[in-house]
């Protein structure tokens, strides 16, 4: 098809980005010649594992019109069971899979409540992210658990000079995310349902149980970022993973995703977690105080909601 | 018609369907034969969408039976009535507007390599060659479609019919976007699944519109078929006149009373 009108209005948001990602990196890389470096790069692509593993999870989910706000919660208690599972002398591995698990059972929990009871997602993982962070103060009594064998730390960080885990495992699911969000029916669905649920329930598809998957894998990037901060605090906080979900939720929207579903883009969630990277990297490459950062970034996601908003109007109807 | 020695295709004996506390549909029967075009025409909220909705499974009936092919269907779900052979282009014609032409009319039945890669190309291959077996004018299927006019809207839901159907197709008001030119393609499209031995439902408020393809003229009054006309009879003026003239004194005693 090659690269015509059509192309440039599918791609919009990620040209967008893309244009303003380049302009900082231009910028930065004149202004400091510390920023072009890779041991800059892997710091910044470090630092947006996390959000871009939570990311990619939440677009599923923001895809059917939902929302995931139990993330946070899920990450925080992911963590602790796996700390727990390492004082109590199980190995590495299974503290991990145990972790994970535990995870998706969450995931599996929220998906069954919005999709039996039918309430709507924003209120029931509200409801569970409470329930969740409430779990992790009663099972620690509110008090970190800290130190863990080398074999788990090496999750967080790793070796300093090669790549590091969180950053691989962040390829690995980013890779993955775009093959089943445009390759896969599981992919095409969570946007179907976002789009028109009515229509994918009249066309045969079991819709109940896609929607509980997403939730699933939202959830499972919960797991992956609660192994990855507890091992790199190399302690388990029953703080961790505050807010998180609330980043992701920025990270997708910036990225071209649209909130009520029907439109999800994976590759723009990851430029807009890569340019809030840079954002965060650049104020402090230039000395600029990081309380700019929460008015930038607040800027950036409004630009970005206003700007796809006012192009959507009067293209689609609904 | 000879078709009265053969099998129904599908049979509903005593339909009833409320939401809430409004009795929508009152007993209705209905029978349609292989290559048979039935229309069903009647008032706004007359319960015909409702009717067809049961039919697709969408909605399961309070009371009453289904059979397909003489066999009783029970809970009729879409995806069963789908596994039936049984096509609706639904009145507000169950599309994405995000998704495009080629994702629209496969949805739900995505073609796909190794079970779960989606083929897009032969997808693309197979929409175009659709489009314009049916002489429906979309330049691009690759847009979203809710960048369509109605009337490309509603080709593009009687496509995914097309594809989706192979015994009985079942049309709620498919030409209400249509311009006359469309219209008239559709209406001939329709005319020839009958040819082919489909069975067709099509629902209208346009009873001159529909009464040269349709055998048969149900007409439906608060939820029920309350005259069945076969058009070989018959004259369109003279339905018509049946179809208004028993809004008289009858029809508003069962408004007000009930009866
Ligand atoms: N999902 C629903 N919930 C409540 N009432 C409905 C629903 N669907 C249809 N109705 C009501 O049922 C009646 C018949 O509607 P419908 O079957 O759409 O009629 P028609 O297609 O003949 O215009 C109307 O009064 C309508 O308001
Ligand atoms: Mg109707």
């Amino acid at each position: 098809m090659g690269f015509n009108k059509n192309s440039v209005e599918k791609y919009f948001s990620q040209l967008l980005l893309l244009g303003i990602l380049l302009v900082l990196v231009c910028f930065l890389s004149w202004k400091s010649p510390f920023f072009l470096t890779w041991k800059n790069w892997r710091n910044i692509l470090d630092t947006i594992s996390v959000q871009l593993l939570l990311a990619l999870g939440m677009n599923f989910v923001i895809a059917t019109g939902g929302i995931d706000l139990s993330q946070g919660s899920n990450v925080c208690l992911t963590g602790i069971i796996m700390a727990i599972c390492l004082k109590a002398n199980f190995s590495v591995w299974s503290a991990i899979v145990i972790g994970i698990l535990v995870a998706a059972f969450l995931g599996i929990f929220n998906g069954l409540i919005i999709e039996k009871i039918k309430i709507t997602p924003f209120i029931v993982t509200l409801g569970t992210s409470s329930l969740y962070r409430g779990l992790a103060i009663i099972i620690t009594g509110g008090m970190p658990i800290y130190s863990f064998p080398t074999a788990f730390t090496f999750w967080g960080k790793g070796e300093s000079t090669q790549l590091n885990p969180p950053i691989i495992i962040a390829c690995i699911v980013l890779i993955l995310a775009v093959f089943l969000m445009h390759k896969t029916k599981w992919g095409q669905y969570s946007m179907a349902i976002g789009g028109n649920e009515e229509a994918l329930r009249r066309v045969g598809v079991n819709v109940g149980f896609y929607k509980v998957s997403y939730y699933l894998a939202s959830a499972l990037m919960a797991g992956l970022a609660g192994l990855i901060i507890t091992a790199r605090l190399n302690a388990a906080e029953p703080t961790a993973g505050m807010g998180m979900e609330l980043d992701a939720v920025t990270a997708v929207v910036m990225g071209g995703s649209l909130m009520r579903g029907g439109k999800a883009n994976i590759s723009g969630t990851f430029i807009a977690c890569l340019l809030l990277g840079v954002i965060k990297n650049g104020l402090v490459i230039l000395s600029i105080s990081s309380y700019y950062q929460q008015f930038i970034i607040g800027f950036l996601l409004l630009s970005a909601v206003v700007l796809a908003e006012v192009r959507q109007r009067g293209q689609i109807r609904f | 018609m000879s078709n009265i020695s053969k099998v129904p295709v599908i049979k509903v004996e005593n339909i009833n369907k409320s939401f809430g506390s409004i009795h929508v549909l009152r007993g209705v029967n209905l029978e349609v034969y292989p290559g048979e075009a039935v229309a069903l025409v009647g008032d706004n909220g007359s319960g015909k969408s409702t009717l067809i909705k049961i039919l697709s499974g969408t909605y399961g009936p309070d009371k009453g039976s289904i059979y397909i092919h003489n066999k009783q269907i029970e809970h009729l779900t879409p995806k069963k009535a789908l596994a039936e052979g049984i096509a609706t282009v639904y009145q507000d014609l169950s599309l994405d507007n995000y998704r495009d032409v080629i994702g629209n009319i496969f949805l739900g039945q995505e073609i796909t390599k190794w079970g779960f890669f989606l083929d897009y190309p032969a997808m693309e291959a197979i929409a175009i060659d659709l489009l314009k077996k049916l002489k429906i004018n979309i330049p691009d299927p690759r847009v979203p479609v809710g960048y369509l006019s109605g009337g490309q809207r509603q080709g593009v839901a009687i496509a995914r019919a097309v594809f989706q159907g192979k015994e009985i197709m079942i049309f709620d008001e498919p030409t209400a976007a249509m311009g006359v030119k469309e219209t008239a393609t559709t209406l001939k499209l329709i005319h020839s699944l009958t040819e082919q031995g489909i069975a067709v439902i099509i629902v209208s408020h346009n009873l001159f519109q529909v009464f040269d393809i349709a055998h048969r003229v149900c007409i439906m009054k608060h939820g029920r078929i309350v005259k069945e006309i076969p058009t070989g009879d018959s004259s369109p003026q003279e339905v018509h006149q049946s179809l208004i003239g028993q809004t008289g004194l009858e029809d508003r005693m069962e408004q007000i009373y009930g009866i």
